[in-house]
């Protein structure tokens, strides 16, 4: 009789161990999920700034024609990519052609004196801001995630539940994460 | 991060346990003393004093501390883009998920604080003073600071323990003056009842007097110490967010250094939920400060040097402190090392356009209309104000103000029945960004750049004003921008 209360016991505690880590998991890759569509929110955000932005630019610097063609292209390319690896291409190579913009349109003084133009800095430069914090929010998340489900004894069961690793977001291009042009 | 809000979650509720448990004791000692037939009157007088108070913090707590503080609520994010748009990207960082309501106080000291318990009254308020002298990084550092309160509830934790300590500073006063106004009280019952030797009850009385000198100070003591523990677990999350606590560092120097010039945040309610207490910026901390020194606080975001996690953090801390720890132990689980990043080129603290746009949007929030001298000199002018022009006081020009122009409507009336019929007026803007301007029935009407409509209705009067803009291309340029085109050629 008492070893089979204990063996009772012993599943019980087990049975709770694993429904605690379970939600945990759970919890844990709805917060990457979550966190993941934070990025395509200001990701959006810098695709409908870009058109305000190169109108507000020709305005000032129209023969700036080649510099203004690459942004728009690299923003269609950008709004059409399919999948999360070229997504991050994409947009690494938009926020290379934003950059060079900046560069270019520092050379007009009346554009830098367009309070137009400063208003659409000011936001462009935030919303790097937020496509920046909301990677790192992400990639945090993605960490936490990867360690509570590779941690030991718990790796065992994440596997059989269907919990595999998330992949961390990287902008690959070291000139589009920076993005030093914006900050003024 | 979750580690740390989690773990917080637990040590609030053995600390409000243990509070709560102390509260009941000591309202129990004193039903007691003043008649053990009827003990549970005292422990029910406890709760019920626990219960009001907290009933009071709950429903209107930030409300009274936000109006104490002077602090008006901007709606739109064009008031002032810089402050939503880092705030934004701080509740990004923070995975928050919403914005906490933004606040400005009309105050030359930078400061800022954090009040509210839920996502509804959360609430973010900042001096003007902070706007106008902080670079955007130490401004990303302060509201970072003032999220972390916010992610790691401590506004809630501190509205709990202060209300506990309210309940048990209040009942301790209660009896204390029972006992010295009403003595004879006690000792009429005590004669009435005959449930406890007088040796007890001698021994009881002794136990409560003790407890009412004792418990306020402890429940004080164990207040302000909760209250510097968050403080720097919440410097510790501004690091973790921004990636840069040298940010925060330069700010909170920045802060102590004005802090003498502080106008409304100095009051003695306010001074603990500031980001450094203006009472005190400066000196040790003893058991009874709200906040760590400043010094300590400075020296731990600057020696961090193993990155930006909570890790370095609590290492750099043990270094200036000696080896003591600041930060619960399982907020340092995740051993991940998290790089600082660099600071901003941007150093555009206070810059003219900046100092201006806080200006105007004070002016906004308090109702006035705003005007421009030819010499540069820029007015506020409360709507109380009946004249219709206003001396410059630096070249004594007379300056009309910006008043709406009486017009016949552009549109046939029959067409808009439902708006009284008072005479229509016409406004004309011809600069970008806001406009102010008075109604003919002296009300104050400002005009966001975001308005499309062509109308407006004045809320005083009810006359129509039609907003003619000027097309974009053809305005003249306005004096801000003649400036910086001055100044960049």
């Amino acid at each position: 009789m008492l070893p089979l209360a204990i063996g009772a016991v012993l599943a019980v505690m087990l049975m709770t161990w694993a429904v605690v880590l379970y939600n945990g998991w759970v919890k844990g890759r709805n917060r990457a999920k979550n966190a993941w569509s934070q990025i395509d929110v200001q990701l959006k955000r810098r695709h409908d700034l870009i058109p305000n932005l190169v109108e507000t630019v020709r305005g000032f610097a129209a023969h700036e024609q080649e510099t203004l063609e690459s942004v728009i292209e690299a923003r269609a390319r950008a709004t059409a990519a399919p999948d999360v690896r070229s997504t991050a291409r994409a947009e690494s190579a938009l926020g290379g052609a934003l950059g060079r913009l900046m560069v270019v349109a520092e050379q007009y003084p009346a554009l830098q004196a367009n309070d137009n133009f400063l208003a659409l800095q000011e936001e462009l430069a935030s919303t790097e801001n937020r496509i920046g914090f909301a990677r790192q929010h992400y990639n945090d998340s993605v960490m936490d995630y990867n360690t509570a489900i590779q941690s030991f004894p718990a790796n065992f069961l994440s596997g059989s539940f269907g919990f595999t690793e998330e992949t961390h977001f990287e902008l690959t291009d070291e000139a589009a994460r920076r993005t030093p042009a914006v900050a003024f | 991060m979750w580690e740390a809000i989690e773990s917080n979650r637990r040590r609030s509720w053995v600390l409000v346990a243990i509070s709560g448990a102390g509260l009941l004791a000591f309202g129990t000692l004193i039903g007691l003393i003043v008649d053990p037939a009827f003990f549970w009157v005292g422990t029910l007088s406890a709760l019920g004093l626990f219960f009001t108070l907290w009933t009071l913090a709950w429903v209107g707590g930030h409300r009274v501390l936000l109006s104490a503080a002077g602090a008006r609520r901007l709606d739109s994010a064009l008031e002032l883009p810089l402050l939503f748009n880092v705030s934004e990207e701080m509740c990004i960082a923070a995975g928050l998920g919403w914005r906490p309501a933004l606040y400005l106080i009309e105050d030359p000291a930078p400061n800022a604080f954090a009040v509210g318990t839920s996502k509804d009254d959360a609430s973010l308020a900042v001096t003007s003073g902070l706007l106008q002298k902080l670079s955007r990084d130490e401004l990303q550092g302060v509201i970072a600071h003032e999220i972390g309160h916010l992610v790691n509830r401590d506004t809630h934790f501190m509205t709990l323990a202060g209300v506990l300590l309210g309940s048990i500073v209040l009942l301790a006063e209660v009896f204390r003056r029972t006992l010295l106004l009403g003595g004879g009280f006690v000792a009429r019952r005590r004669a009435s009842s005959r449930s406890l030797s007088i040796q007890t009850h001698a021994l009881l009385l002794v136990a409560g007097i003790l407890a009412a000198v004792l418990a306020p100070v402890l429940a004080r003591a164990l207040y302000f110490a909760c209250s510097r523990k968050r403080e720097l677990l919440a410097d510790a999350t501004a690091a973790r967010l921004t990636r840069f606590p040298d940010g925060l560092a330069n700010a909170l120097e920045k802060i102590a250094l004005h802090a003498a010039h502080s106008r409304s945040a100095g009051s003695r309610v306010l001074a603990p939920l500031c980001i450094v207490n203006p009472r005190r910026a400066f000196g040790e901390a003893g058991w009874f400060s709200t906040h760590p020194p400043l010094d300590l606080r400075v020296a731990v975001l600057r020696g961090m040097s193993g990155g930006a996690h909570y890790g370095a953090y609590e290492e750099s801390y043990r270094q200036v402190s000696g080896g003591r720890s600041c930060l619960p132990p399982s907020t340092l689980a995740s051993r991940r090392a998290l790089v600082k990043r660099e600071a901003h080129l941007d150093s555009s603290e206070s810059s003219t356009e900046r100092r201006e746009a806080v200006h105007a949007a004070l002016g906004r929030l308090a109702g006035c209309t705003t005007a421009t001298c030819l010499c540069g000199v820029a007015f506020r002018v409360p709507p109380s104000l009946a004249l219709d022009f206003v001396t410059c006081p630096r070249c004594g020009r007379d300056n009309e103000l910006p008043l709406a122009e009486h017009d016949q409507p552009s549109v046939p009336a029959e067409n808009r029945p439902s708006v009284p019929s008072v005479p229509a007026q016409r406004y004309v803007v011809d600069e970008p960004g806001w406009q102010s301007f008075r109604c003919r029935c002296s009300k104050t009407i400002h005009v966001s750049p975001a308005l499309l409509a062509r109308e407006i209705v004045c809320n005083t009067c009810g006359r129509r004003i039609e907003i003619v803009r000027r097309a974009n291309l053809a305005r003249p340029r306005t004096r801000s921008e003649e400036r910086r085109a001055h100044a960049s050629d």
